[in-house]
């Protein structure tokens, strides 16, 4: 017996709606399993882990609140992985666009005006752009590789933000405890309701149309779709890789930066060592399994989100680990990646033949 | 091997009397909803040098391959000297004493040659005796290689004659080779074919593919043609004329195009002053100091034997990549050296490159959207405040379609899912449905069937009869023929003045193409 | 023992488990493959290699069990890649976040507990030399290891017919399909062998370069080894080199803290992250020597028809 693709004419378009759908149901046997082997009950360790924490009000919206950072970044890595410009530095940008968008309320907490959060916002993006553009400029101006940079550039900005709230950005008041002061209220995001909910969200609703809008209908998003599938067309395009590497990391970068300011400023109010349970890898998943189409990560977003949930929910009322969440998300885009093959290629088994016969 | 005379006269009997090596009976092999063979039957004889000629696409490839174990067949059966066997890889073929030489040559760049030559032998050899052998074995067949040099420094003649020694050293008794003239200087294929005679002489028997129909009249005993996956006629070569086999192989009579008159004198529209360019790459060819000037109402052509520089004077000329010199690319008196190919395209230029796939086409892009590829930025509309006019954009591909005859299975397909031939007519169509003033060609005719390649080669005439200047660089010396006023040849970078195409013959081509500097000689080779 | 001494032995360590996890990256960038899981393949080893070795209490079954998860996991991105040919940059990322969640998942029972030591190997009469003793002749059989991998891969890169057709492989998919070589079974023998080193290399980790078990112990070490095989231009003495300078920046750290030099500990963490990227624009800025030796199908998917 041996597996054998056959590549289609085209690529199926059904196929394409269908793929995320198999993975995901995958996923969930696969998950069963995996629970019955931990002993559990694998229906209601599922139920816990996916129905639970739709059932409730204050975790609807923490659903959304933990979507709309894995949305905003997704869709900008959307942008790069169409691109083929391979950031998977995110939670670095992330990271920065926190800590230069914190700049204002913690060096200067006595600026509360109006302009105080739509500034803290545009440094935030700033910060994010500025980290992903090092590795824009070291693949542009010297050809090394961007998965790598961006990717140590994750842990120098994990441990630039330790740094400062361990040290320069400590809370006087704080009782030594490692965190800058408090955010004030102009500061701060605000709730969109009665709850955890803020406006990043918005944000979020507003990057999946912009990004929907400039993928299906502009230029930009075709010299995006032409660079990426076939580098040499872009060139004969007249398109330059360079300058599409740059936009893609400065997008990306923006909006990741963009969800980190967000994030600290609506959800945390102050910097932490640890202010993201790694966003930034998670919308790396997000992006694959929307399809790298910004309607799709919407939705993807919501899953994923659901997913962290899941985990502490799990924790809690099934003492599994939380950890549990990182293995769902990894198997899911294992899934999502070997269904991706049915879009190109019809998938056979086939004995191998012996030519000796006429075959019918 | 009782078939030793060595000369008999062609024609004299229908069939040499070698002893059968390999039989294939009744061979289908389909992919998806193309049959590429459809029971073909082919009978290979000892000493008999058996051209199989066929138009592209009509499934020579395919049998070749599977007499060569690299495809399985879906039915039918092979026999090698009279017993049945069954070829399944590869290294069974060569088992059996079936070496091929391939078209796209199977050579690993960045290796050496005599580590190439290692990897179609079976294990064993030491790398030093294996050096040795090659050595005495291509100075012996007057195709000398050095064994220590690296593929990627070497031109497409040596790196064939690496694949033919590869196929020597295995000692075979069938050699298939697939159009192994197409990268040779006439010269280089004279040569060629003396040794091609000195192996049927020991006994081998070769089986010969090509679409040059002159060639194999020349030297071949025995023809199979195919169409379709069909095997259609078999004959004696030498009984037929060049135009029986081209109607055998297509099917239809092959028209001549029509040439028409050239119009008056005009101003040169591209010309090119002292164009020289470092290589852009380890691999790249360096452009020194080419002269070459375009009239409106001429086709002229470029000819060279692959790797010559063709793809750098394209990307040169194309604006892909820019010229130091602004001055060196004059494009209707301005000059243009320092434009991007967006900025060129508004000034009139249509570019046509040697890859559809890839370079002028996004595979996986519908033809609509392989539109935009090349006119976002000529004014057509197709682009307002950012935003793309799919529709209009649709419109044009139907026009294209139309007055092309891009043929395809359903409406605006991907432009993978086209045939080589309907991709080139949309590929050359989408430039000559703005009637550019002047048109960039890089084979323009490439693996595309006999009659598409007409109808191209007609398009091309006509643009040029309408005042606009036609640039062909090809490699294929029957098409320069046939559509160029003027020939110019490209060897290593350098370009020899264009001259008239009547007062040029193949010979002095061949000599131009084997190298300037050389003058006569091909020396460089024996270095 | 002198502080010479004690710097170079603790280089050593360091620079272990990034030689091992990047001499079997090369063999599988050599042959055309890009695996980006050798984080994951690592951590993972680290984890069942400290399972392995707390369940039977001996450190070389553990090693053994490190060893085999990376090669599963390999398995795995084999599967999707040459099988389903899915992209190669996507199911790398796709390995090492799996890798990371599995291992946390597994290792929460292993928290805290005191771990078990590869132990030293002492050569008779060799190893208590004075200064060299103990570097050359005092270390663990996975550093010996390592060293005869190197030694090993760059004998049957270049001078085997194996290494011939890896290299083959890796140059040009196409025509080694065409001369009968088996793509597939050539490529999936080196994920292997890349994954197998992998495990290794995180088993390394738990067992010898800190017995214990920590979340997130790798710390990047697997996409610094990717960092190597570029640096190395993918040749494995250089690959040598590179481990032991990046084994001698990541060692500097503790040496400075323990001098007292007066810089932030975060700054001397991130040494290691830093003088990557640097050392991946000094490699890069030199892109002839790059281009030629890249292996020219690297992260290109191969579907052989037949």
């Amino acid at each position: 017996m041996r597996l054998e693709l056959e590549k289609r004419a085209e690529h199926s378009r059904t196929m394409a709606v269908l793929s995320p759908l198999l993975a995901l149901l995958l996923t969930l046997v696969s998950g069963a399993i995996m629970f019955a082997l931990l002993g559990q009950d694998p229906v209601r360790a599922l139920y816990t882990f996916f129905i639970e924490p739709l059932t409730a009000s204050w975790s609807l919206q923490e659903l959304v609140v933990k979507a709309a950072p894995l949305i905003l970044i997704a869709v900008g890595l959307a942008v790069c992985y169409l691109s083929n410009t391979w950031n998977i530095g995110a939670e670095g940008q992330f990271t920065f666009g926190a800590i230069a968008g914190s700049l204002l309320p913690i060096m200067v907490p006595g600026f509360e005006t109006p302009l105080t959060l739509p500034l803290m916002l545009l440094m935030g993006i700033a910060g994010g752009m500025l980290w992903g553009a090092i590795p824009a400029f070291l693949k542009i101006r010297f050809g090394a590789n961007e998965i790598l940079t961006s990717l140590m550039l994750v842990y120098v900005a994990q441990l630039f933000l330790d740094w400062l709230v361990r040290g320069p950005w400590r809370d006087p008041e704080g009782f030594n405890f490692p965190e800058s002061r408090l955010f004030s209220d102009a500061a701060i995001l605000q709730p969109l309701a009665d709850g955890r909910m803020h406006v990043g969200a918005l944000f979020a609703l507003l990057a999946v149309i912009a990004m929907s809008v400039i993928l299906m209908k502009t230029l930009k998003g075709f010299e995006v779709r032409v660079l990426g599938q076939a580098p040499r067309a872009g060139q004969f395009a007249g398109f330059s890789r360079n300058k599409m590497v740059l936009f893609a990391f400065l997008l990306s970068g923006g909006l990741a930066g963009l969800a980190g300011i967000s994030e600290v400023s609506g959800s945390i109010n102050q910097l932490t060592p640890v202010i993201s349970p790694g966003y930034g890898f998670t919308a790396i998943i997000v992006a694959f399994l929307g399809r790298l189409n910004p309607i799709g990560i919407f939705i993807a977003g919501f899953l994923l989100a659901l997913s962290y949930l899941g985990g502490e929910a799990a924790q809690v009322s099934l003492g599994l680990s939380d950890k549990t969440t990182r293995v769902f998300q990894g198997m899911l885009l294992f899934y999502v990646l070997a269904c991706d093959t049915l879009i190109l290629y019809r998938i056979r088994l086939t004995r191998t033949f012996a030519p000796s016969g006429k075959e019918a | 091997m009782q078939d030793h005379e060595t000369n008999p006269p062609p024609g004299a009997e229908t069939r040499r009397s070698g002893e059968v090596l390999l039989e294939a009976r009744g061979i289908t092999k389909q992919f998806g909803d193309v049959r590429a063979n459809d029971d073909v039957s082919l009978v290979l004889r000892a000493g008999e040098i058996h051209a199989l000629l066929g138009e592209n696409g009509a499934g020579k490839s395919t049998l070749v391959k599977i007499l060569y174990g690299a495809l399985e067949p879906n039915a039918g059966t092979l026999h090698w000297r009279g017993a049945p066997v069954r070829i399944s890889s590869p290294a069974e073929a060569r088992a059996l004493g079936i070496g091929m030489v391939f078209q796209h040559f199977s050579l690993f760049e960045a290796l050496t040659v005599a580590e190439n030559i290692a990897l179609a032998l079976p294990g064993g050899t030491p790398l030093r005796d294996l050096a040795k052998r090659i050595r005495s074995v291509s100075q012996d067949y007057g195709l000398a290689l050095d064994p220590d040099a690296i593929v990627a420094d070497l031109p497409v003649g040596i790196r064939q004659r690496i694949e033919i020694v590869r196929c020597l050293l295995q000692e075979p008794k069938l050699i298939i080779m697939d159009e192994p003239t197409s990268v040779l200087t006439p010269q280089e294929a004279d040569q060629l074919f003396l040794t091609l005679e000195r192996l049927t002489a020991e006994g081998c028997a070769i089986l010969y593919i090509s679409h040059r129909l002159e060639e194999v009249k020349r030297i071949c005993h025995h023809a199979t043609i195919m169409r379709h996956g069909k095997v259609v006629m078999e004959c004696d070569p030498a009984q037929e004329t060049a135009g029986s086999l081209a109607r055998l192989m297509v099917g239809s009579a092959v028209h001549d195009l029509k040439r028409g008159a050239q119009v008056a004198e005009s101003a040169p529209r591209l010309e090119l002053r002292g164009l020289s360019a470092p290589p852009d790459g380890p691999f790249s060819v360096a452009l020194q100091d080419i002269d070459l000037s375009v009239k409106g109402g001429e086709v002229v052509a470029i000819a060279g034997i692959a790797g010559n520089g063709q793809g750098e004077l394209f990307d040169l000329l194309s604006g892909e990549r820019r010229a130091q010199d602004s001055g060196a690319i004059v494009i209707d008196g301005t000059a243009s050296g320092h434009l991007g190919i967006t900025h060129r395209r508004r000034q009139g230029c249509g570019f046509v490159p040697e890859e559809r796939l890839g370079h002028g086409a996004v595979p996986g892009l519908r033809l609509s959207e392989n539109i935009v590829l090349t006119r976002h930025g000529t004014g057509d509309g197709l682009v307002r405040g950012g935003m793309l006019d799919m529709g209009l954009a649709r419109r044009m591909e139907q026009r294209i379609k139309s007055n092309f005859d891009v043929r395809m299975s359903h409406d605006d397909p991907e432009a993978r899912a086209l045939s080589g031939g309907n991709l080139q007519k949309f590929v050359i169509g989408r430039e000559l449905d703005r009637t550019p003033g002047v048109l960039v060609v890089n084979q323009p005719t490439w693996g595309v069937d006999a009659g598409a390649a007409a109808l191209i080669r007609q398009e091309l005439i006509d643009l040029s009869r309408q005042g606009s200047a036609v640039l062909v660089i090809s490699q294929d010396l029957d098409e320069i023929f046939e559509v160029a006023d003027r020939i110019a040849v490209i060897s290593r970078g350098h370009l020899s003045p264009a001259e008239p195409a009547v007062q040029l013959t193949r010979e002095r081509i061949g000599l131009l193409m084997g190298g300037l500097e050389e003058g006569q000689g091909k020396a460089h080779h024996a270095a | 023992m002198g502080g010479y001494e004690s710097i170079l032995l603790t280089v050593i360590t360091a620079a272990t488990p990034l030689l091992l996890a990047a001499i079997g990256e090369l063999v599988v960038e050599r042959s055309g493959v890009l695996n980006l899981g050798v984080e994951g393949m690592m951590i993972v080893g680290a984890v069942l290699g400290f399972a392995g070795a707390q369940a039977t209490g001996s450190a070389y079954i553990g090693a053994l069990c490190a060893l085999g998860a990376g090669m599963g996991l390999a398995l795995l991105f084999g599967f999707l890649t040459l099988h389903l040919v899915a992209n190669q940059v996507a199911t790398g990322l796709a390995l090492t976040l799996l890798g990371l969640g599995l291992a946390g998942m597994i290792g929460e029972a292993f928290v805290g507990q005191p771990g078990i030591r590869l132990e030293r190997l002492h050569i008779p009469g060799l190893s208590t030399l004075p200064f060299i003793g103990p570097v050359l002749f005092g270390q663990d059989l996975l550093v010996y290891l390592s060293l005869a991998l190197v030694a090993g891969v760059s004998f049957v890169l270049f001078r085997t017919r194996a290494g011939l057709i890896i290299r083959a492989v890796g140059d040009n998919h196409g025509s080694a399909h065409a001369l009968g070589v088996s793509v597939i079974r050539v490529r999936y023998l080196a994920v292997l062998f890349g994954g197998a080193c992998a495990g290794l290399a995180g088993g390394y980790l738990s067992l010898a370069y800190t017995p214990q078990w920590v979340e997130g112990m790798t710390a990047g070490r697997g996409w610094i080894a990717l960092a190597l095989v570029v640096f190395s231009t993918w040749r494995p003495l250089r690959l040598l080199a590179g481990a032991y300078l990046f084994g001698a920046v990541g060692i500097l750290q503790f040496h400075a803290q323990a001098h007292g030099v007066a810089i932030p500990s975060q700054f001397l963490t991130a040494l290691p992250y830093l003088a990557t990227i640097i050392v991946l624009v000094m490699i890069s800025r030199n892109r002839v020597l790059t281009r030629i030796n890249t292996p020219a199908c690297l992260g290109q998917p191969f579907v052989p028809d037949r």
